[in-house]
């Protein structure tokens, strides 16, 4: 346990993701079975205990200190288990924990009405540091910043096997996760997994460049599509509940009841999670209200409902189909889907065109009548190749919008940059007054950030903690890919991706664009 | 004696030369503690125990989620990352008076004898404390060291300049901070701090606890933080409590150590 606290308490602080991954593959590699698989479990998310709920660790808190001094502190401190971990009455540690192992045991076997005991004994016998991890761990809200896809990383660093492969099993493995270990240290076959939940990687495209690319490429040689504005799925059919997985290999089914219930038959789907109601996709910000959520509430089900476009197959039944060419695929898909009809998955519709002039052309009006991302591009011949392959799959996006803005505010960046001003917030005129829009923190070389630097710590007039207002003097070009009404910033636009495109030193403040301006942005999306 | 009152100065153990204040006035007894620690630290003057009828306490750390763990145990924590990162400078944020020295006499009892860079605005006041007696090893000025010369090493700045330009000077640095308020890990999170130091030059909440009862007082007047929850305790134990608010000594945030 000693050792897992410590491991907690440096993924919390430590910022640097290189960091986080050599001390995660330390602790991979140090640990022996089954604590570290336990370990792992936590660290994705995969574990909790159903008993041990914020009611539970409240009671037992406040049978050892004055229920009015808990609250005053857990005011101050703002998290819970954090509140917990510091004022339990220290004790001076007598005792080591049991193994990670050992401990996950006892919370998931200790009756309900013997577990305030056992966690009052447990917090007793902690060091201080271990007190914060150990509520950490029992209440499964690690909060410390690290992603699932973080702690597979290191595992595949360590093993020197491609991320990929381990993706592909994870949602099939059980903790904790003894036979993936075995596998990773060469002592044994790659865990066979249920088809089911199994995540095939994904094929991914490259950008295109305009002035290099095309030229080279003939148009016949290609299909083309829309790039939608969703998420990139995989949603897996067959026996028993289907999955559907994010680009990563995250399952998240679990939020898309709706979509997830109401589909059938047998195949392994790619394509894009949209909302919106018979099949006319809402916004990007219409769909982002059921990302990032665990379960989807009633109001969220019945306003945005999901749907997948889909635009490719990797198994047709129980075959394989990803050595196939994309134009044999598309015609199982096709075939398949008329087999199968559907209320939730459509198909991505196939554009016609004959040169590169006609696609320039329907990816601008389909971007200023529809708001669509762009053109995706497939080589009809490519089979369904993982990772990103080149010269087979290319995406084209639209042109940028962008606009003039004024810098407001500056903020220090995190990390290297925690000795820049790095972070701007920047905004257009409405009247006589700016109003922010937005807020970018790249598109800048380091040599530019440097020059910004100074230019914001001699140009401030006034500073709010973090925060440096600066002089309404320097102008950015800022590119953004859609702008869309925001009751959150005053101006009442939010832009989504913005990023520095280029920076005007040359550029008169007064002559940066206007609120009434960014109107014509609002309408196209 | 002021106008018939008897002023006398105890020291109060927070930094060097730093006092409690005995006022006596026919047979009563009133003392303000000002900011004070009770641990052992040989760069400030041991704090003295004063018997009084009225207390006047601190409250910087007036909770109970503030239980400072022992310093050496800290300090530890500081060298063994010092040594895992032997290609880093190990940057420590103290504030110049007190801290920055309490810092370094404590790496002096851990046996840590190489130079201590220090930031210009340490230099004037650790030459004072070594001036009163306190010997704190050798040092040198960050700002003339070469970037070799810091991976490695340990460097102490107030905590102004810890993000600022001056920072900049030294090879990855570890970001250290040593305060109280470091114990909350979420808060050393949100501050970038990647190694918190919990040393306090101030009593924690059960040192406050220990000693307004070991003074003997029967009213305690209590100050300069988080008032509430040391006025409840005290009330508690059946003593007059109230929380004093000083005229402009609003609280401006986390200040004070």
């Amino acid at each position: 346990m000693k050792r897992f606290a410590e491991l907690l308490e440096l993924l919390a602080l430590t910022p640097s993701r290189n960091r986080k991954i050599e001390a995660l593959k330390t602790y991979f590699a140090e640990t022996p079975d089954p604590d570290r698989g336990f370990a792992l479990a936590i660290l994705t998310g995969a574990l909790s205990f159903k008993n041990v709920k914020p009611a539970v660790l409240r009671e037992v808190v406040t049978r050892e200190v004055d229920p009015h001094l808990f609250a005053l502190s857990y005011d101050y401190v703002g998290d819970l288990g954090e509140t917990i971990a510091l004022i339990w009455p220290h004790h001076g540690a007598q005792e080591d924990l049991p193994r990670l192992g050992d401990l996950v045991e006892l919370l998931e076997t200790t009756s309900k009405s013997r577990l305030p005991d056992l966690i009052a004994s447990l917090l007793t016998r902690a060091a201080i540091n271990e007190r914060w991890a150990l509520v950490k761990l029992a209440t499964g809200a690690l909060r410390i910043g690290l992603s699932a896809r973080l702690a597979k990383t290191a595992l595949a660093e360590m093993s020197g096997r491609p991320v990929q492969e381990i993706e592909e099993i994870w949602h099939g493995l059980k903790i904790p996760y003894t036979e993936l270990f075995d596998w990773l240290e060469g002592r044994g076959e790659r865990p066979d997994i249920a088809h089911e939940v199994r995540f095939h990687p994904l094929m991914l495209s490259n950008p295109i460049d305009e002035t290099v690319d095309l030229d080279k490429l003939d148009p016949k040689d290609f299909s083309a599509e829309w790039k939608w504005d969703g998420i990139r799925v995989q949603l897996v059919l067959g026996n028993g509940p289907a999955s559907l997985f994010s680009r990563t290999g995250d399952d998240i089914a679990a939020a898309f009841p709706d979509l997830v219930d109401n589909v059938f038959g047998q195949a392994v789907l790619d394509g894009e999670l949209l909302v919106g109601e018979n099949f006319e996709p809402a916004s990007f910000n219409d769909l982002q209200q059921r990302l990032n959520r665990k379960v989807a509430s009633a109001r969220h089900l019945a306003d945005y409902p999901a749907f997948i476009r889909v635009y490719d197959m990797l198994f047709d039944g129980l075959e394989d189909v990803r050595r196939l060419r994309w134009t044999e695929r598309r015609q199982r898909l096709e075939a398949w889907l008329e087999k199968n009809p559907q209320t939730r998955l459509d198909l991505s519709e196939v554009l016609s065109f004959a040169n590169w002039e006609e696609l320039a052309e329907l990816r601008r009006r389909g971007a200023a009548e529809h708001g669509h991302e762009g053109v995706m591009l497939k080589l009809k011949t490519s089979p369904y190749v993982p990772g990103r392959p080149k010269g087979l799959w290319f995406k084209w996006k639209r042109d940028p919008n962008v606009v003039d803005a004024v810098l407001m505010y500056a903020q220090r960046g995190h990390g290297k940059r925690s000795s820049f001003y790095s972070d701007y917030t920047f905004g257009v005129w409405k009247g006589n007054e700016l109003v922010p829009i937005g807020k970018a923190y790249f598109g800048f070389t380091d040599a530019e950030l440097r020059e910004l630097d100074k230019w914001v710590r001699n140009h401030t007039v006034a500073s709010f903690g973090p925060v440096r207002e600066v002089a309404k003097e320097l102008v950015f070009e800022v590119a953004f890919d859609s702008a869309q009404l925001s009751g959150r910033h005053k101006s009442g636009v939010a832009l989504r991706f913005p990023r520095i495109s280029r920076i005007r030193w040359d550029k008169p403040a007064q002559e940066a664009g206007t609120l009434e301006e960014m109107q014509v942005f609002l309408g196209a999306t | 004696m002021v106008d018939d009152v008897e002023v006398t100065l105890f020291p109060a153990g927070h930094i060097l030369g730093s006092a409690q204040v005995r006022l006596r006035y026919r047979g009563e007894t009133i003392v303000d503690t000002g900011d004070y620690k009770r641990l052992a630290d040989p760069t400030a003057q041991a704090f003295e125990l004063v018997p009084c009828d009225i207390l006047v306490t601190e409250a910087t750390f007036g909770l109970p989620v503030f239980q400072h763990p022992r310093p050496m145990d800290e300090i530890r924590r500081l060298l063994k990352s010092v040594a895992d990162n032997p290609e880093r400078a190990h940057l420590i944020g103290a504030y110049a008076l007190g801290k920055a020295q309490r810092v370094m006499s404590l790496l002096r009892q851990a046996g840590y004898d190489r130079p201590i860079f220090l930031h210009g605005a340490m230099v004037e006041l650790t030459s004072l404390y070594e001036e009163r007696g306190i010997s704190l090893g050798p040092t040198k000025l960050a700002i003339e060291a070469s970037k070799a010369e810091l991976a490695g090493a340990i460097v102490i700045a107030p905590p102004g300049a810890m993000k600022d330009r001056w920072s900049r000077r030294l090879p990855d640095p570890v970001l250290a901070m040593a305060s109280g308020w470091m114990s909350v890990k979420q808060r050393a999170r949100q501050s970038g701090v990647e190694l918190p130091l919990v040393i306090s030059d101030h009593a924690d909440w059960n040192e406050l606890r220990e000693t307004i009862s070991e003074t003997g007082s029967s009213q305690v007047l209590v100050t300069h933080g988080r008032e509430d929850a040391l006025v409840y305790w005290c009330r508690q134990q059946g003593l007059a409590a109230t929380p004093l608010n000083i005229v402009g000594y609003d609280e401006l945030g986390e200040g004070g150590e």
